[in-house]
């Protein structure tokens, strides 16, 4: 039994040694808004963060997550905030699967860098496949939020 | 359209106190036409209660393209509906709604004028309502966001309030009036998708996020060999998994969307099912596809495009002819491997049999295919088996095809238990329906006036009418229709040929299906046309489109030669072609008429060092009428970038029958990186609506390539350029 803190709140989990925190999240935590895309670190799908630092949970061991703070789609962040209004403004998504783990991507970012450069944004959200190709409106849509931190 | 006088507006009172107005077009307006042979049949639903909220139930698939959005509003838009009163409901799988398949880029041509005419029924009945009240006449009365206005008075009356009356008010079809395009409120402009909150909170429910009281999650291990069975196995390792609590074999189905059949794993958790199924070991018979090798069968099909092959309706003239007496006669050979579709939600479907009854949970584009393929399977009545309706993460066509959703439902009943089967993306990449390798032969001539004298096309491809019928190893017309014997130039000698190629893989249809290809080749052709003529590749290509003109035919859109020139003409204005662009810099033109719409395409690239770099895309879409123009703008930027994972990374192989390739390393897709800047135009004009989800894709791999010659004079004739070392 491992015990995770996803959002605030505390879950006791029955997970193996090598599960990896995506599957804790989702069918021992139930919470399912973190999503399965590859299994490998490829997609990004999944990324969350731990202790605020962005990670990818199909490929991170529960067990490093123990003890730490997890952040999913389902909690609201400082920047969080922004980066969904401008998600919302821009209307990003068209499937949406992929689009919890590009927020979570992009409020990282947003965590890391004050005002980020095309280039920025390349490089962190490159991690994260949209397979409907919203990528031009998630670069409008980081760009906005960047913005929208400005006025706040 | 002509009603008959029985089909009147039917009332339901609600135990809620509101009312369900039920509209039955049930003449059959064939809307389709006798392209796709469907007939039409719907019967939907508006709801609306007395607090004034409206359900309207949405029928087809929201795989990304924003159709939820898009039907409401076109029902919300006749009735003069507030959209803040607005609920969606998502219909399950039932033949009562007419056709639900969501596919062929047809939600929207097919359904938007009958979705009109049920809001514009609700509103006459709630401005019927109205006067009955106020006893004046309903030319005195005019709906307006939600409420119904005398307009003598400006008295007001609330859509919700007039509920108990409404319910007494018949409307006759027949004298039902639909509003003209400029007093639209929301068809033609842009709507926010109705699940944006949904899709940014992680709350929208994809199939694989259902959760059922005691479900069990289940993961089969499929023979590498597309059609190889089970000859034995070993399940200890398996078991010993923590979480995994059976292990079973499940036969082979038969059918275009039989189960493949293999070892199943049933456990408490996702995880420990995929573990269960890397412990087994399984001795496979390959069966008949074992020694399947797409590097030879690449050799067999180039080989057979270039020789003679089965000449096809289209052919006209004498190509043999014009060859002989050009001074300019010109080959060449294109080539693109199987391709797979990926969705980012990974084939997935919950099944529950109980009680001679099974309800399912699956992101499925096509619910009654779904219903009807488990029901066979099961042994039940369709009536006896629902399908819940999911959101769809991504779909592309893979989702139309139901394997999954039988192999759940088979699987529930084994066990007498709810159960998620998931795929792992590996299982995605190396079992799908693969999208048709294709080799192609172009030969033309250009005369001693710069007219382009004769065309030869041969097209060879591993048909998806292979799925359904196995051993068909010809093209169906159906497939040649897209782009291969419709190109849109006017050129007097003309032959088609199709040359055989068999399928030992799966073939299914993926995002513009055939158009794939055959704009590939197309496109590039022309291009290559335009190189020998010495001429610029935009007007020459325009000038071989020729003079305005409607194509005869059956079709209920007939291509139009104007409408294909007016978004060249626009793309040529958006990039500001033949503008001085800078060293190493190219720009290259693609088009393409699909699901009826039209589609042209500029890019601009740079080759330095044999390193592609996409800069800027243009595209200008023609699909007539459109409901949600942001929608349909993402759908085209979303095009563009599925165009350029086909171009830069495309590549299915098979080697003793078996996919080598496993997963987002190894079939790679593009990525934001590899995103140029866009610009999207739609023409604005007063055409019947035509496809949106497709079109937008098949012109751009020839636009990079084309760019990639006038940039570099590398002229690529195989996809992808990964293969080329350019990516």
């Amino acid at each position: 039994m491992q015990t995770l803190s996803i959002n605030g709140t505390s879950y006791t989990v029955d997970a193996s040694d090598d599960m990896p925190l995506l599957w804790a999240i989702r069918d021992l935590a139930g919470l399912t808004g973190t999503k399965f895309g590859c299994g490998v670190a490829q997609c990004g799908a999944c990324s969350v963060m731990v202790d605020g630092v962005l990670v990818k949970s199909c490929s991170t061991p529960v067990t490093l997550a123990v003890g730490k703070e997890i952040t999913t789609i389902e909690n609201t962040t400082p920047n969080m905030v922004f980066v969904r209004e401008a998600w919302k403004d821009i209307n990003v998504p068209q499937c949406g699967y992929c689009q919890s783990g590009q927020i979570i991507a992009a409020t990282a970012l947003l965590d890391a860098k004050e005002d980020p450069t095309d280039e920025d944004i390349d490089a962190a959200m490159s991690g994260n496949i949209c397979r409907c190709g919203t990528y031009v409106r998630i670069k409008k849509a980081i760009h906005e939020a960047v913005e929208l931190r400005k006025l706040a | 359209m002509k009603v008959s006088r029985r089909n009147f507006v039917k009332v339901f009172g609600l135990a809620s106190g509101g009312i369900l107005l039920g509209c039955n077009f049930s003449e059959g307006v064939i809307v389709n036409g006798l392209e796709d042979g469907v007939s039409f049949v719907p019967n939907l639903f508006v709801q609306l209660q007395k607090d004034g909220s409206l359900t309207i139930v949405v029928t087809r698939s929201e795989m990304g393209q924003g159709i939820r959005t898009s039907m409401a509003s076109a029902i919300a838009d006749e009735l003069e509906a507030d959209w803040k009163y607005v609920s969606i409901k998502q219909a399950t799988g039932d033949a009562k709604f007419g056709d639900q398949n969501t596919d062929g880029s047809r939600s929207i041509r097919t359904m938007l004028h009958p979705m009109r005419k049920m809001g514009a029924m609700a509103k006459e009945m709630l401005v019927s309502a109205a006067a009955k009240k106020w006893k004046v006449s309903v030319i005195d009365c005019k709906a307006d966001n939600h409420y119904v206005v005398n307009t003598k008075t400006n008295e007001k009356l609330f859509y919700g309030d007039l509920v108990t009356l409404a319910k007494d008010i018949t409307v006759d079809v027949e004298k039902i009036k639909l509003k003209d395009k400029k007093d639209f409120k929301y068809i033609g402009k842009n709507l926010r998708s109705f699940d944006i909150d949904a899709f940014t909170h992680g709350k929208a429910t994809y199939g694989i996020d259902i959760r059922l009281p005691n479900m069990k999650f289940a993961a089969i291990a499929r023979c590498p060999v597309t059609f190889g069975t089970v000859k034995s196995f070993d399940k200890k390792e398996a078991l010993e998994v923590k979480g995994v609590e059976d292990v079973f074999a499940l036969e082979k189905g038969s059918g275009p969307f039989g189960v493949l059949g293999g070892i199943a794993v049933i456990a408490s958790n996702t995880w420990s099912a995929f573990q269960g199924k890397n412990n087994l070991t399984i001795d496979w018979d390959m069966g008949v596809n074992g020694s399947y090798d797409t590097t030879k069968f690449r050799e067999k099909i180039i080989n057979r495009v270039q020789n003679p092959a089965k000449v096809t309706p289209g052919s006209k003239g004498n190509v043999s002819k014009a060859f002989k007496s050009s001074d300019t006669v010109i080959d060449a050979t294109y080539f693109i491997p199987h391709l797979v579709h990926t969705p980012m939600e990974v084939p997935n479907a919950t099944a529950h049999v109980k009680d001679g009854k099974c309800e399912i949970w699956a992101p499925t584009q096509d619910p009654q295919t779904a219903r009807a393929e488990v029901a066979g399977n099961l042994g039940m009545d369709t009536k006896d088996v629902t399908i819940n309706v999911t959101f769809l993460g991504g779909g592309f066509g893979r989702k139309s095809k139901p394997d999954f959703i039988v192999e759940a439902a088979l699987l529930s009943q084994k066990i007498d238990a709810p159960v998620q089967v998931v795929w792992s993306r590996e299982d995605d990449v190396q079992h799908s329906y693969y999208h048709a390798m294709s080799a192609q032969y172009l030969k033309g001539s250009i005369d001693a006036n710069g007219q382009v004298s004769g065309w030869l096309h041969r097209t060879a491809f591993p048909s998806i009418v292979s799925t359904f019928k196995p051993l068909s190893d010809y093209a169906s017309g159906f497939e040649l229709a897209q782009g291969f014997n419709n190109n849109p130039y006017e050129i007097p000698n003309v032959q088609l040929e199709n040359a055989k190629a068999e399928a030992h893989v799966r073939i299914g249809w993926m995002r513009s299906v055939c158009n794939i290809h055959h704009s590939f080749a197309v496109n590039s052709f022309a291009d290559e046309l335009a190189t020998a003529a010495g001429k610029d590749p935009l007007q020459f290509k325009l000038d071989l489109i020729g003079k305005d003109r409607i194509r005869e035919g059956r079709s209920p859109h007939p291509f139009n030669s104007a409408r294909l020139k007016n978004v060249i003409y626009e793309v040529k204005k958006m990039s500001d072609w033949g503008k001085k662009l800078p060293k190493g810099h190219g720009m290259g033109i693609a088009f393409h008429y699909s699901f009826y719409s039209y589609v042209a395409t500029v890019v601009e690239v740079s080759v330095m060092n044999n390193k592609l770099k996409i800069h800027n895309l243009y595209s200008a879409l023609d699909c007539g009428l459109y409901v949600n123009k942001d929608a349909v703008i993402n759908q085209m930027e979303g095009a563009a970038v599925f165009g350029i994972s086909i171009a830069l990374y495309g590549k299915i192989t098979a080697k003793n029958g078996a996919i080598e390739q496993h997963n987002f390393f190894d079939y790679q897709l593009a990525r934001m990186k590899d995103t140029p800047k866009m610009e999207i135009s739609i023409i604005d004009n007063d055409e019947e609506p035509t496809g949106v989800g497709e079109p937008g894709v098949p012109p751009i791999a020839p636009a990079i390539c084309n760019a990639i010659y006038a940039a570099s004079g590398k002229r690529i004739r195989t996809l992808p350029l990964s293969d080329h070392g350019m990516v």
